[in-house]
């Protein structure tokens, strides 16, 4: 790094709730490309932390490997991080959650590493549903080794280097829905209006939530011909669902019209209201969050907001019966079971 | 016939059966009442990578000497299954026993006329006396132990004692079984001069030892040594390792007063997966462990690359088998040391205990989480399939409950309030061992990134070379100190009586004990030493200093210990002679006596000539 970023922030700019100024959840400054979508993604999760008043050190990142997995160095500086191995993120992090339930994990990936290295990791993590957010920023494009296609790019899509990819799409919110992720989103790196609730809700959610963030690559993938350019994208973009988080200590505002929107219930008490645009898409329906998918597919729509949410989703830890005390709290008072017990098994060897 | 000369509590006899019949619990019954008889016993399972169908063999030595290696002679014989019958017959010494199920008839051409058989129509007793198919077939394999009871002069309250123990809870098959033991009594004693000349006498000669499998005792190490999250994926020969750490767990790690659970078991989907599960969960300073074997290791070599680098704490059981590739899963070797030594790429080195015993696979994988805890690193416990997997005797698990864990250099958020600045992989103490901290600790302080790539010591990413070497340096000095906190070799030969040495390891250790007693008769004292770890403690410089020849007894192809002496310390190579058994059964003694003999007659003919 051959830069500083200015640690000046204006006095006035107010503290959350846990007395953290937004610059509290900022991180290094980013090596990534100028105009890398990635970089509001970074933004967006540092917007979401601030406004849902989480205190930095309570949550824990962790990333594969590629331009998507160095982000975690550029967001929340006081939380701990994690630059796994490449697309072998979620196992960590199911370790690292099995160990202490009480934080919250923010996990963060790319196409090639969960796509392709890491399809295995991935489709298993969801379908342990594990207590975490996996955002996926989604380029198309491996960047870190100069733009070689990924298994996310689209049929047809054209290179920077002018060649076509014969290969039919991985579809991760397709896949994911599948697989019955308890929590399934997709939105787009320019889209901040949308992105930032979207992370807000992914955070409020026990079990897996994952959100496919399309995050055009500036500098390998945003050519004509890209199906994952600015561009291209905003030409295709659909909602079917944006959400507006709303957290249950304050009372439902009035920003929408009664009547227009569906109201969504979750787990910690808080609700989310889905506006006019959300027409009549239900999230708490799984079959017809696939079936929105398939026909966008069909269409060439890209679809973007949240597809599904299971609210009677169950973390690791509820269907592993663990403890209220994290594991990594427990001392040798608790694991250890004696000399009386051992010699109980002893006698049941002779 | 030969050799008529009685033999009490000295012999070595084979059950030849198939896979899936039940046959296990008719075998361990006989091994447990020669336990209970108060003679030292050594079962070993001979199984192939099958279910159901293929022949097994569980050879037990019965050895009035205490000698718990394989022997390699069968004296006796209990044959039931038909697919092997020409190999089993083969098998025995002459002068030894073949039992067999005559309800169909021994072709003339099989009968050897060296050996005595034994017919006892098991199948058609079975069938006479009990109704159900299923229950004909595991009956009939109760028939033969009570035949070998009136054959071997048994104790029969021993074997009704177990019955009832191990039926405790299913009652009426208690009566079936003692039946079907009275059944195989009664006929041999009808039909044949009973007690044989191979014969068993009760003795007290097993003090406070217990009949104990290495992979359970390896997880009850792990349960007592504080491991509370467990990742695997099923390869045998270490799946009983998780499947006892969680049966165990579900005993002695409930909350009583929720009865929810203080551990996590996860089956992963892979290896590279419940490496990853390991870390992830050690990274946030809880325990955890998993268990595999040499492919698994493969692995997870990556993962071991990060841990080691990283600097986070692992504890992996590497259960050994046969490699290389899927080699033979069901057969034991020592044939990981250099994989599981050097695992990943780049310079990486780490920690190996090397149990030899189910005591010491206990109490060393729960030394193992101190010192992966203390060093922050990657600890192998370096077991195998045959001490695994089979019953050992073995010295009863003991615990003091006094013990506290040793959790490493960690700062806790007081430490972190008073401190100047955190410096994740700052050498503090100058033992190259930095502190770390866990997530969570610290609203402010403490919080840092963990990355496999180069950084300086306050962990900010760097690709400057000298901030590299001095970080990979310091990871040399850890492993210097590491020596030093290494459980001490054993020293067990007869000390500088002559310039001959032998250094082995792990389940060697059985097979050179009794090799030593042999050499002993033939006149030739030697010293040894028997390894307990990796690196080496400086007692192993100097043992393999203070003798002219040393020979390095393993099993496996490539002498990998030698490898790894010639590699770490500072020896001659024409000093370490390797003596390497690798056909995938456990060594026998008679094999490092022979070719021990065989080298230094080699060596006396050469002087001789000279």
């Amino acid at each position: 790094m051959s830069y500083v970023k200015p640690v000046f922030s204006h006095p006035e700019l107010p503290a959350n709730k846990v007395g953290y100024r937004k610059r509290d959840y900022e991180g290094a400054i980013s090596t990534l490309c100028a105009g890398c979508g990635h970089d509001s993604i970074s933004g967006a999760i540092v917007q979401a932390c601030y406004e849902l008043s989480i205190e930095p050190h309570r949550l824990a990142k962790l990333s594969g490997i590629g331009c998507s997995s160095k982000t975690p160095t550029y967001f929340l500086s006081n939380s701990h991080g994690f630059n796994t191995v490449h697309g072998r993120m979620p196992s960590v992090a199911t370790g690292a959650t099995m160990a202490n339930k009480d934080l919250l994990y923010m996990g963060v990936s790319g196409d090639g590493d969960s796509a392709s290295i890491g399809m295995g990791q991935f489709v298993h993590v969801i379908r342990r549903n594990l207590n975490m957010v996996y955002i996926v920023m989604n380029n198309g494009c491996y960047g870190l080794t100069k733009g070689q296609d990924s298994a996310t790019a689209d049929f047809g899509s054209i290179s920077k280097g002018g060649s076509q990819n014969h290969f039919h799409p991985i579809d991760l919110v397709g896949m994911a829905l599948e697989l019955r992720a308890s929590f399934v989103a997709r939105s787009f790196s320019g889209d901040k209006k949308q992105l930032v609730p979207l992370i807000k809700l992914a955070l409020s959610h026990p079990g897996f939530a994952f959100i496919d963030v399309l995050s055009p690559c500036v500098t390998f993938n945003n050519n004509v011909g890209s199906t994952k350019s600015y561009e291209y994208i905003r030409d295709h973009m659909e909602y079917p669902a944006p959400p507006d988080y709303v957290p249950k200590a304050k009372e439902i505002t009035v920003d929408y019209e009664a009547g227009s929107g569906t109201t969504v219930t979750l787990h910690d008490g808080s609700t989310l209201r889905l506006d006019k645009l959300a027409g009549d898409h239900d999230p708490t329906d799984h079959l017809a969050a696939l079936r929105r998918h398939h026909e966008a597919v069909a269409n060439g729509e890209i679809l973007t907001g949240l597809f599904y949410m299971n609210q009677e989703s169950q973390t690791l830890h509820q269907l592993f019966n663990t403890i209220e005390t994290p594991l990594n709290a427990l001392t040798e008072r608790e694991l250890m079971p004696g000399q009386t017990a051992l010699e109980k098994i002893n006698q049941s060897f002779r | 016939m030969s050799d008529a000369s009685s033999r009490v509590n000295d012999f070595v006899i084979r059950f030849a059966n198939v896979n899936g019949t039940g046959s296990a619990s008719a075998n361990g019954l006989f091994a447990k009442a020669i336990y209970r008889m108060g003679i030292p016993v050594t079962p070993k399972n001979i199984f192939p990578s099958n279910i159901q169908g293929l022949p097994t063999w569980y050879e037990v030595r019965v050895s009035e000497k205490g000698y718990l290696g394989r022997s390699g002679i069968v004296d006796f014989v209990v044959a039931v299954n038909p697919q092997s019958l020409e190999e089993d017959i083969a098998s025995v010494r002459p002068g030894g026993y073949f039992l067999y199920d005559s309800s169909k008839p021994l072709h003339r051409v099989m009968m050897r006329d060296d050996i005595h058989f034994l017919g006892i129509p098991m199948m058609t007793l079975a069938m006479k006396n009990f109704t159900q198919p299923r229950e004909q077939q595991l009956l009939k394999n109760i028939i033969y132990v009570g035949a070998l009871a009136a054959l071997l002069d048994m104790d029969m309250d021993v074997l009704r004692g177990i019955v009832a123990q191990t039926f405790k809870s299913k009652e009426k098959l208690i009566g079936p079984n003692n039946l079907a033991l009275s059944i195989g009594y009664n006929y041999s004693k009808e039909n044949f001069k009973c007690p044989l000349d191979i014969r068993v006498e009760t003795r007290d000669l097993i003090g406070d030892r217990i009949l104990m499998e290495g992979n359970l005792a390896s997880a009850l190490g792990a349960i007592y040594g504080g491991a509370s999250v467990m990742a695997w994926y099923p390869i045998t020969p270490s799946t009983s390792v998780a499947s006892a750490f969680e049966k165990y767990c579900k005993r002695l790690r409930k909350d009583p007063d929720t009865n929810q659970n203080r551990y996590a078991v996860i089956q992963a989907e892979d290896e590279l997966a419940a490496i990853g599960m390991v870390i992830g969960a050690s990274w946030n300073g809880a325990r955890a462990f998993t268990a595999t074997s040499g492919p698994g290791v493969s692995l997870m070599s990556e993962f071991i690359g990060l841990a080691y680098f990283a600097e986070l704490p692992a504890v992996i059981v590497n259960v050994q088998r046969g490699g290389p590739s899927t080699g033979m899963p069901t057969r034991t070797q020592q044939a990981d040391l250099i994989s599981s030594a050097y695992a990943s790429h780049g310079d990486t080195k780490h920690i190996m205990l090397i149990p030899s015993t189910p005591t010491e696979c206990f109490e060393m994988t729960a030394e193992a989480l101190d010192l992966a805890d203390r060093f922050q690193t990657v600890v192998f416990v370096m077991s195998d399939l045959d001490l695994g997997m089979n019953d050992h005797l073995t010295p009863a698990l003991k615990w003091d409950d006094a013990r506290s864990y040793d959790r490493g250099k960690v700062y806790t958020s007081e430490d972190l309030e008073n401190m100047e600045k955190f410096g994740r992989y700052l050498d503090v103490d100058g033992d190259g061992i930095p502190y770390r901290t866990l997530p969570g600790t610290h609203p402010t302080k403490g919080s840092y990134f963990t990355r496999g790539t180069s950084r300086d010591e306050y962990a900010r990413y760097t690709e400057k070379g000298d901030a590299y070497v001095r970080n990979v340096d310091r990871l040399v000095k850890k492993w210097q100190t590491a020596k030093s906190w290494m459980p001490k070799p054993e020293h067990l030969g007869n000390e500088n009586q002559n310039n001959l040495g032998i250094i082995f390891f792990g389940t060697t250790y059985y097979a050179a004990l009794e090799a030593m007693e042999m050499l002993q008769d033939e006149g030739i004292s030697i010293d040894a030493l028997r390894l307990k770890s990796f690196p080496f403690p400086e007692e192993v410089q100097s043992f393999i200093d203070n003798h002219d020849e040393v020979f390095v007894i393993e099993q496996n192809r490539d002498a990998q210990m030698r490898t790894l002496l010639i590699n770490e310390l500072n020896v001659s190579p024409s000093k370490l002679i390797p003596i390497l058994h690798y056909d995938g059964m456990p060594i026998p003694a008679t094999d490092i006596c022979t070719k021990i003999v065989a080298h230094l007659s080699v060596n006396a003919l050469r002087n001789d000539s000279l």
